[in-house]
């Protein structure tokens, strides 16, 4: 990770400016913050000349700075461009001077041990992807399907979530993880694909949609986002799945599965899977995947939702209730009484 | 007026902003350049000054590519020229790389218009003094795109345009003698368009042809020359033809 280190000088008459002193250091050296003071202090004992050229200052005088330091640290840029409602095309007006539009950014609070600040943060959120999802492409487009239980541990704070999020007519997105961080984010998404839609007079792809979205989840990196989504869509080249989560990976692929819940759901989903299905077929395999899923993970239950996206946008097929679908695949059989133990007379 | 001159963020009380308009005089003094779309094929024409004995004559391309499938010639100040190109080809790289798409015509043109615009209405900064004409494929329908931007940051679509020095007699001979042509013949509507003007020989001439399958080239001088001399036969029977009808009344 580097470091900018943003510094205020005095010059030598007396006026207040402010020149930019980038410090590039290559390893996990944040955790060295309190001692990076020293280490510029060093550094300019060592080449007075070279400092003193370009501030017109002393050593000491620098060191004596890092009071000032608190005021402009600056650890990470992280991309806010979605939190804003209509994100410039053409950034921000530093954009005059160089080819690169600077991420808008905010201050974080100064620690002294980051990553332990990090790891708190994150385990204050506790990524528990207690859902399943799945998704799949075949000859007629792409299936998504997922259940709609959400839980705090061993409780179960909803049945009836949608785990199926619509960001446009044509595209849908799935949750798993973090509901708000899921829900803010599609939403947000939405926002960029409306907005590249109108100034470029076509629809965004969804590949172009998942980079989206990908780009903005690893600029927040290690910073808590728990979201493990699938962006499901059809766009000019045909039907489209990618696999986007908060470590910032992104996968295209033809078959996924996300959840606490996905490897019940891949076993099913795998031995039925074919590309040739029709739809109602391939309705039917994703029903009857989730359903296994919620038979055996505690994490998932609810009701199934199944959407299909197809040239036209998508459509939702069905919405199941769980523990129906049991009884559907599984009808009660009267069972046969066992024979009845006759009491043997004495003999 | 004189006082509304000097910044370029002041308009005049008529509405005018003046370094915008003497940077459009800036193109007026640049080369000429015209730009043809066809059928399958987009022309680039630029006028090429005589170059001195010891310069390299590679060195001085002025019709550049900013992806593989779009090209941009210009007419104005040559150094601005070259840093507006370097940005339109980091916006295309950026691009690519944020939605894994290359992009159109129309997008690398609203750039560059954006970026031209941004520089009118700054502080301390002068405005871009050149007009672009750029060409390209669409990357999915492969329909051919010829658009103009100039100076106040206003871009359009044209079927074929002119801009720089004489462009005026250039774009009216366009306009009388434009009509949907491919292949070849656009490349020679565009070098008769550019012969009003210039100096008639291949080595006064910078011809690119951009098509979809083969990307852009440059025509080599001795092509030019060809295509030229086929101009001036062309010309010189349409002339005996005319000649000839009175005599036979």
């Amino acid at each position: 990770m580097g470091i900018r280190a943003i510094l205020s000088s005095h010059l030598p008459n007396g006026q207040f400016g402010r020149h930019s002193l980038c410090l590039a250091a290559v390893g996990r050296e944040h955790k060295k913050l309190p001692t990076l003071y020293f280490d510029i202090y060093r550094f300019s004992k060592q080449f007075p000349p070279l400092l003193l050229s370009i501030f017109g200052l002393s050593a000491s005088d620098l060191c004596s700075f890092s009071f000032l330091f608190n005021l402009s640290l600056k650890i990470m840029k992280l991309d806010t461009s979605g939190l804003e409602s209509a994100a410039s095309l053409f950034g921000a007006s530093s954009e005059l001077f160089d080819g690169f539009a600077t991420a808008p950014s905010f201050e974080l609070p100064v620690t002294n041990d980051f990553d332990g600040f990090q790891k708190e943060a994150i385990q204050m959120v506790k990524p528990a992807k207690g859902t399943t999802t799945l998704a799949f492409i075949f000859k007629e487009g792409v299936m998504v399907a997922a259940d709609s239980r959400a839980s705090m541990g061993g409780y179960i704070s909803s049945q009836s979530v949608k785990k199926i999020i619509e960001i446009n007519p044509y595209m849908l997105g799935t949750m798993a993880g973090g509901a708000a961080d899921c829900q803010f984010w599609h939403r947000n998404l939405g926002i960029k694909c409306r907005l590249h839609e109108l100034a470029n007079k076509r629809r965004i792809s969804v590949t172009g949609a998942s980079k989206l979205l990908a780009n903005i989840l690893y600029s927040y990196r290690g910073m808590g986002l728990s979201v493990g989504t699938m962006i499901a869509g059809w766009d000019e080249t045909g039907p489209g799945l990618y696999y986007v989560d908060s470590e910032g990976g992104r996968l295209k692929g033809t078959r996924f599965s996300v959840g606490s819940g996905s490897p019940y759901a891949y076993g099913v989903l795998d031995s039925g899977y074919r590309y040739d299905l029709s739809i109602e077929e391939a309705a039917e395999l994703a029903r009857r995947a989730i359903y296994h899923a919620t038979f055996r993970d505690g994490a998932s239950g609810g009701v199934a939702s199944v959407y299909y996206v197809g040239p036209n946008g998508w459509k939702k097929l069905s919405g199941d209730d769980v523990g129906e679908l049991h009884y559907k695949y599984y009808p009660v059989m009267p069972s046969t009484v066992e024979q009845e133990m006759v009491e043997v007379s004495g003999a | 007026m004189a006082r509304y001159d000097r910044a370029i963020t002041v308009f005049s009380p008529d509405g005018h902003l003046f370094q915008v308009e003497y940077a459009l005089e800036a193109v007026r003094k640049g080369n000429a350049a015209v730009g043809v779309r066809g059928t399958d094929v987009v022309v680039l024409g630029v006028e090429k000054k005589s170059t001195a004995k010891l310069q390299d004559a590679r060195s001085v391309r002025k019709i550049v590519s900013l992806d593989d499938h779009i090209a941009l010639v210009c007419a104005g100040l040559k150094a601005d020229a070259r840093v507006l190109v370097n940005r339109a080809r980091i916006e295309c790289q950026s691009h690519r790389l944020t939605v894994e798409d290359p992009v159109t015509v129309e997008y690398i043109t609203r750039y560059i218009a954006g970026l031209q615009q941004k520089y009118t209405q700054s502080g301390g900064v002068r405005p871009f003094g050149l007009s672009t004409l750029i060409v390209g494929f669409d990357p999915y329908t492969g329909v051919p795109s010829l658009y103009q931007t100039d100076p106040s940051g206003a871009f359009s679509a044209w079927k074929a345009n002119a801009t720089g020095r004489n462009s005026n007699s250039m774009r009216e001979f366009l306009e009388k003698n434009y009509k949907e042509t491919s292949g070849q013949e656009t490349v020679k509507l565009a070098i008769r368009a550019l012969l009003e003007v210039v100096e008639s020989g291949g080595k006064n001439i910078e011809i690119a042809v951009m098509t979809k399958e083969h990307g852009l080239r440059q025509l080599e001088e001795a092509e030019i020359d060809a295509i030229v001399a086929e101009i001036e036969a062309e010309k010189a029977a349409a002339e005996a033809a005319k000649k000839a009808p009175p005599k036979e009344t």
